[in-house]
């Protein structure tokens, strides 16, 4: 009879069915949205910088908004759009909002009907939407020259010139603030362009996975405050006293973190039991990534 | 060897360079001209890039290759997406209006939400404590995945003061590192376009 292998459990658990680690992923997400908790959040310097930038903005200040994101990243940057938004629009701030993303105009047209509502105010008299324009990094550059040379009509087909709320607004000399939301490279170009070239203030949100990247340009003074993916934006909507998507997620998003990490931690004890551990050898993995 | 190619690039390159630099109004007056060009040029990609498209999904659909269905069904919505614009617009209440929020939005949205099955899955198979890096590095992943959500605060108040302190001293030291070389990276490989050293962009190595 064959001896019973020593830590059996622990051979099995590393061989774990990934369908089981799918199943857990989807109870994690469901049941906090489903049965909300409410755990605590508390702002971090960095969103406080964010919202104190937008805050110590007399009423009246034309604000830059480049809200550059498609719905794969929505959950992320949409809330933080929204929560940008209406305090923009609750401080009396007039925000001109563009997209450099050919997909976000949808998403952009709903923040702003959400926030606009929630705070009552009105297209073409408390904000503009300037819509979608290509090429990026030459549209940025043409925006420290001339706002109507880029984009002559707003969103809707309206000539710029015939809205009252754009009258003598034409450059980023023009405009205080600038702020960008952006889930690419673009946000690189807009502290290239606007915050260091034309010495704009700049407030920066970005994904979570890419806002680590931007930490030293927020030491450098070269932005004033950076909201980071979902976290970022709960954080603020926190700031705002007001409770979005962001704030609702992050019950989901917490179980989540929280399940990964118990996985994880099981999956080394069973590498630890099986005697995978090996001081001073090399890394990687010797299980693929799938079954 | 063609010259003129590389004389294109030596004088728009440096031209652009200086441009960046010197703020007299006709100097920005050329940089706008140049912008407008490559606007232009921004524009037609757009419509080489859509036929582009349409050519290769149409070869795939007529020949029966494998994936045809997939090709039809970018060809329909291509089709759908382009004429259904030019004759009702984009705005609220639109064909594409609802195209756009009843199935590219959600399509897309569930493409990326797959990713967090698929992490879950691969962090369990491949974060190993095999040696002591990773496991230095298992540990601080542990403490940021924690830390940085709301539990991590509910389960212990010690979490996020010790999360800012990996990202503002260790992730920002080696991130300023990381920018810097890219920048002398990005700034050597310019230089070398610009001068003509690298003719890769020619076609030839």
């Amino acid at each position: 009879m064959a001896a019973k292998r020593p830590g059996g459990w622990a051979a099995r658990l590393m061989g774990l069915d990934r369908r089981i680690i799918f199943a857990l992923i989807f109870l994690a997400t469901g049941l906090p949205l489903l049965f909300p908790v409410n755990l605590p959040i508390t702002p971090s310097p960095r969103v406080r910088a964010a919202f104190d930038t937008v805050d110590r903005q007399p009423p009246g200040t034309y604000v830059l908004m480049s809200l550059d994101y498609e719905p794969d990243i929505k959950a992320e940057l949409q809330p933080m759009a929204i929560a940008v938004l209406r305090h923009c629009f609750r401080k009396g701030l007039k925000p001109i909002v563009l997209t450099l993303y050919p997909a976000a105009p949808g998403l952009i047209e709903r923040a702003l009907v959400i926030a606009g509502t929630a705070e009552g105010k009105k297209r073409n008299e408390d904000y503009v939407f300037l819509g979608y324009k290509s090429g990026s990094q030459s549209v940025i550059l043409g925006l420290g020259e001339s706002i109507r040379q880029m984009f002559p009509n707003d969103f809707w087909g309206t000539p710029l010139d015939k809205i009252p709320m754009m009258k003598g607004k034409n450059s980023f000399a023009d405009f205080p603030l600038v702020i960008n939301l952006s889930g690419s490279s673009i946000a690189d170009y807009y502290i290239r362009i606007a915050a260091t070239r034309y010495q704009r203030p700049m407030v920066l949100g970005a994904t979570a996975v890419m806002a680590t990247d931007y930490y030293p340009y927020l030491s450098s003074k070269q932005i004033l405050g950076l909201i980071g993916g979902m976290k970022g934006a709960a954080e603020y909507e926190k700031l705002m006293d007001i409770t979005g998507d962001a704030r609702r997620g992050m019950d989901a998003q917490s179980l989540i973190h929280v399940t990964i990490a118990i996985l994880v931690l099981l999956g080394n004890l069973a590498l630890f039991l099986t005697g995978g551990f090996r001081p001073g050898g090399s890394g990687g993995s010797r299980e693929g990534t799938g079954r | 060897m063609r010259y003129g190619p590389l004389l294109v690039t030596f004088v728009v390159g440096t031209a652009l360079v200086a441009m960046f630099f010197i703020p007299h109004h006709k100097v920005q007056e050329g940089q706008s001209v140049l912008l407008d060009w490559a606007n232009v040029v921004y524009a037609f990609a757009l419509i080489l890039g859509s036929l582009s498209l349409w050519a290769s999904h149409q070869r795939k659909f007529l020949s029966r290759a494998e994936g045809w269905p997939y090709s039809f069904v970018t060809l329909a919505a291509l089709a759908f997406v382009t004429i259904a614009g030019v004759v009702q617009g984009v705005e609220e209440g639109t064909l594409v209006n609802r195209y756009y929020n009843m199935v590219n939005s959600p399509l897309a949205s569930t493409m990326f939400a797959l990713l967090a099955f698929f992490i879950a899955s691969a962090a369990f198979r491949a974060f190993r404590a095999r040696n002591a890096e990773a496991t230095l590095l298992l540990g601080t992943a542990i403490i940021m995945m924690i830390g940085r959500v709301s539990v991590g605060e509910f389960l212990w108040s010690g979490f996020p003061p010790v999360t800012e302190w990996l990202l503002d001293v260790p992730n920002l030291a080696a991130k300023r590192a990381i920018a810097l070389g890219i920048g002398l990276g990005a700034v050597s490989t310019a230089l070398k376009i610009i001068l003509g050293i690298d003719r890769s962009y020619l076609g030839r190595s």
